[in-house]
């Protein structure tokens, strides 16, 4: 279905019943997953933005690199466990085992939580040793990039929330649809946290490089 | 797991059954398509005043009391960004995409209706927190649209305390709204069209709206990062924007910051922005004129082409408005080379829209003559917008009344021209009552001329040299005493024009009881949203079935048919439905 393929065909020679949607192949897939698509979309275009910013300002001369604090790596270690966890959940979501799910789910948001409470200590630590947004740009660029990705976890907490009390107030396992549903809710947290995990990786290498 | 495409399965819409239900807290895409409207439309009335306070100052200098160059400065910075983003963003998006995409597509309504109705509330939470600045000390941002820092975190400009943080604010608001609100549409599009209907057989009108939306989705983040970079530099004292200055005579603790990194990321966002207008224009021109001159539009394939490319281009074109922002001369030779190629695109639908014409059984009724202002005033406006993207022509040009006619041509006259247009085309469609058609000429010709009027002289006094956004000139050698006479003509149309919106919006209101009770399709169009079972649509717009699609949006007038027009849900002849 690419697009040069799409703007090639004649419409005004085609009448008549076309049955499929796309006069050729046909992508059928949950609106929820294309939402979350172009969601990311938007995201990837906010936290590139961002970093252009952060390349272009770090080119001036009053540039410092910033002394990242030791505790974000056990933050980043946190944060692949939250992926790791929600991976776990949607693959046993695949297999229908429902227990598995929940406790995945339980799991990925209690690290999640975990993770935002460590990056606010890692905060703390950064004020408690002088480290001010105002006194050097490298600074500042931490604490809006952090906060940025920590706010969209929070979103995501949103979410998962209402997933995971879902799961936890029963599933009638026969039904296909509410199963359906859970697995696809699951699979689409899923894909968030792992961009939101790849996003945490490229600021940190970011910080720590510049 | 096989998943069921929307058109074959029924999509669970939530059934309102209380006034608030159906009317306020409202799921169905026709009620927030209105309610948006109803909000930029009214907002954009505050600006069109804010626009006499400006056109007052300009005519009849220290005149009035209550405009001072702080009042002067807050009009002009209040107008352009409600304009922009609150007026016309919101209202081709929210009102026309909101009412279209599902009722063009044949589908029942949004994917997300729920999101949809967030949207609104969150659009709406926006433009009260905006307006919430007039109120504020200090008053309102006085910075210009563009909000360039350092001045506009600075003392000496009007703002600077509160109505600045309240506009970065609001702005944050619009964009998450627009968010959700692109969603949907880009969502829908995708997922929802009915059976038969291709991405290839959609009117222009939804082309436009869904490239405007992805252009949107893709740009607003940057202006979404410059405010929050800006506030930051506000409340917490950073210096990404801010360098070392002056201020008041004291030198301030910021350091190292780059305006100019602020201007890359605006106009990154900022001309994309002015295409999430534009686009919607074309897509909805193109319709009104086949609809009205009974022909299909001239190259179709080549539209939806130049839609695309318009809109892929439109994202390496930004640094054409900062070629005086003393960056390299090589930057501007880029940009002013990819500014150049963007104009093929757009001529080729200027040739289209004309080509559709010819020949055409053409009938001039209100939504035509609108359509046929916008191809006059987007030419002009447009063909000057190729003289300031060359550098050389547009250093002398820019920040001068050159400018100020070239974008109130293309952005604020010609789309406008389209709303007001779609605007009498589809009432009947949501009011089941036609406009009144007197009014309509009165309406039309007014604003037509009267636009000329205004923004046709400006082009002289740009090129004599007058700079925009002065509050006065004082005693300028280069500036004659004509100019003043120039001023107080173009303020004497701008009153006209004002009165002739203000009938306008009289003419909505009151043939909503009074208007000639309309035809479920009036102007014999060929396109989904004439062939609902009820007018207006009831909610769930087709009634037990989905329409089913045989054919493009643009068999008008086809050799051999029955009648000069073939809905699209029409089946082949000898074929049963």
């Amino acid at each position: 279905m690419s697009i040069f393929k799409i703007l090639a065909n004649k419409p005004w020679q085609q009448s008549g019943q076309i049955d499929n949607l796309q006069g050729g192949d046909v992508v059928v897939m949950p609106s929820a997953r294309i939402g979350l698509w172009v969601f990311l979309a938007v995201v990837a275009s906010l936290f590139g933005l961002f970093t252009s910013a952060y390349h272009m300002r770090a080119g001036y001369a009053d540039w410092q690199q910033l002394d990242a604090p030791a505790l974000l790596w056990l933050n980043t270690g946190v944060l692949v466990l939250t992926s790791v966890a929600f991976q776990w959940a949607w693959m046993a979501s695949r297999q229908g085992k429902l227990t598995a799910v929940r406790d995945g789910l339980t799991v990925g948001g209690a690290l999640t939580m975990a993770f935002l409470l460590l990056q606010f200590l890692a905060w703390q630590q950064m004020i408690a040793a002088g480290y001010f947004a105002y006194t050097n740009p490298a600074n500042a660029f931490f604490y809006l990039l952090t906060g940025a990705h920590a706010l969209h976890l929070l979103g995501g907490l949103w979410v998962w929330s209402k997933t995971t009390t879902r799961v936890w107030a029963g599933l009638d396992e026969e039904n296909a649809e509410e199963v359906g549903r859970v697995r696809l809710r699951v699979e689409l947290c899923t894909i968030y946290w792992h961009f939101l995990l790849l996003v945490w990786l490229v600021l940190f290498g970011l910080m720590l490089s510049t | 797991m096989a998943y069921v495409a929307i058109a074959d399965q029924g999509q669970e819409l939530s059934h309102p059954h209380s006034f608030v239900t159906k009317y306020i807290w409202s799921q169905d895409h026709k009620v927030i398509a209105i309610q948006y409207s109803i909000t930029a439309i009214a907002v954009g009335l505050v600006a069109l005043g804010l626009s006499f306070v400006m056109r007052l100052q300009l005519a009849f200098p220290d005149t009035f009391s209550f405009i001072d160059p702080s009042s002067y400065y807050q009009s002009v910075t209040m107008h352009g960004m409600i304009m922009v983003i609150y007026l016309l963003t919101a209202l081709f998006l929210g009102g026309f995409g909101n009412y279209l995409i599902p009722l063009q597509l044949g589908a029942r309504d949004m994917v997300f209706p729920f999101l949809n109705m967030l949207s609104y509330w969150v659009y709406l939470l926006s433009v009260i927190v905006l307006l919430a600045s007039f109120f504020v000390t200090g008053g309102p941002t006085g910075a210009g649209w563009t909000l360039y820092p350092p001045q506009s975190i600075l003392p000496g400009t009007p703002g600077a305390d509160w109505g600045i943080l309240l506009m970065l604010l609001s702005l944050a608001i619009f964009i998450v709204a627009f968010t959700m609100g692109g969603l949907n549409y880009v969502t829908t599009v995708l997922q929802a069209r009915t059976r038969g209907m291709t991405l290839m057989r959609m009117p222009l009108s939804v082309w436009g709206i869904f490239m405007a939306t992805i252009l949107g989705l893709l740009a607003f983040p940057a202006l979404f990062v410059s405010a929050i970079m800006m506030t930051f530099d506000r409340l917490l004292g950073t210096s990404f924007f801010m360098p070392a200055v002056l201020s008041l005579g004291d030198q301030l603790a910021t350091d190292g910051g780059s305006p100019v990194l602020f201007q890359h990321l605006f106009w990154f966002f900022g001309h994309p922005e002015v295409y999430i207008v534009a686009l919607p224009a074309f897509g909805i021109v193109s319709d009104l004129l086949s609809v009205h001159a009974r022909k299909n539009i001239f190259g179709y394939r080549m539209m939806v082409w130049a839609i695309v490319a318009i809109g892929a281009l439109s994202f390496v074109v930004w640094a054409h408005h900062m070629y005086v922002s003393g960056m390299n001369p090589y930057f501007g030779f880029f940009f002013a080379t990819t500014t150049l190629i963007i104009a093929v695109p757009t001529a080729i639908k200027v040739y289209n829209w004309v080509l559709t014409l010819w020949k055409g059984d053409i009938h001039l009724t209100v939504p035509m003559l609108f359509a046929i202002g916008f191809i006059f005033t987007f030419i002009n406006g447009g063909l000057t917008g190729l003289f300031l993207g060359n550098v050389v022509v547009d250093l002398p040009l820019s920040d001068t009344y050159f400018v100020v006619a070239h974008f109130h041509l293309v952005m604020g006259v010609s789309p406008v021209l389209v709303v007001c247009g779609a605007i009498y085309h589809w009432y009947p469609k949501l009011a089941g009552r036609m406009l009144n058609d007197t009014l309509g000429q009165v309406h039309f010709w007014l604003t037509f001329i009267g636009t000329y009027v205004i923004y046709f002289p400006m082009y002289y006094l740009g090129i004599l040299g007058l700079p925009r956004r002065y509050y006065s000139n004082g005693v300028t050698e280069f500036i004659p005493e004509s100019v003043g006479s120039v001023n107080v003509a173009i303020t004497t149309a701008a009153l006209f024009v004002g009165i002739a919106q203000l009938l306008f919006v009289v003419n909505l209101i009151t043939s909503l009881r009074f208007g000639k009770k309309a035809d479920p399709n009036p102007w014999r169009a060929t396109t989904l949203e004439w062939q609902t079972p009820q007018t207006p649509p009831d909610h769930g717009n087709w009634g037990p079935e989905l329409p089913q699609v045989y054919r493009w949006a643009y068999d008008y007038s086809v050799p051999g048919a029955a009648e000069d027009f073939t809905p699209q849900n029409e089946p082949p002849p000898g074929q049963a439905a």
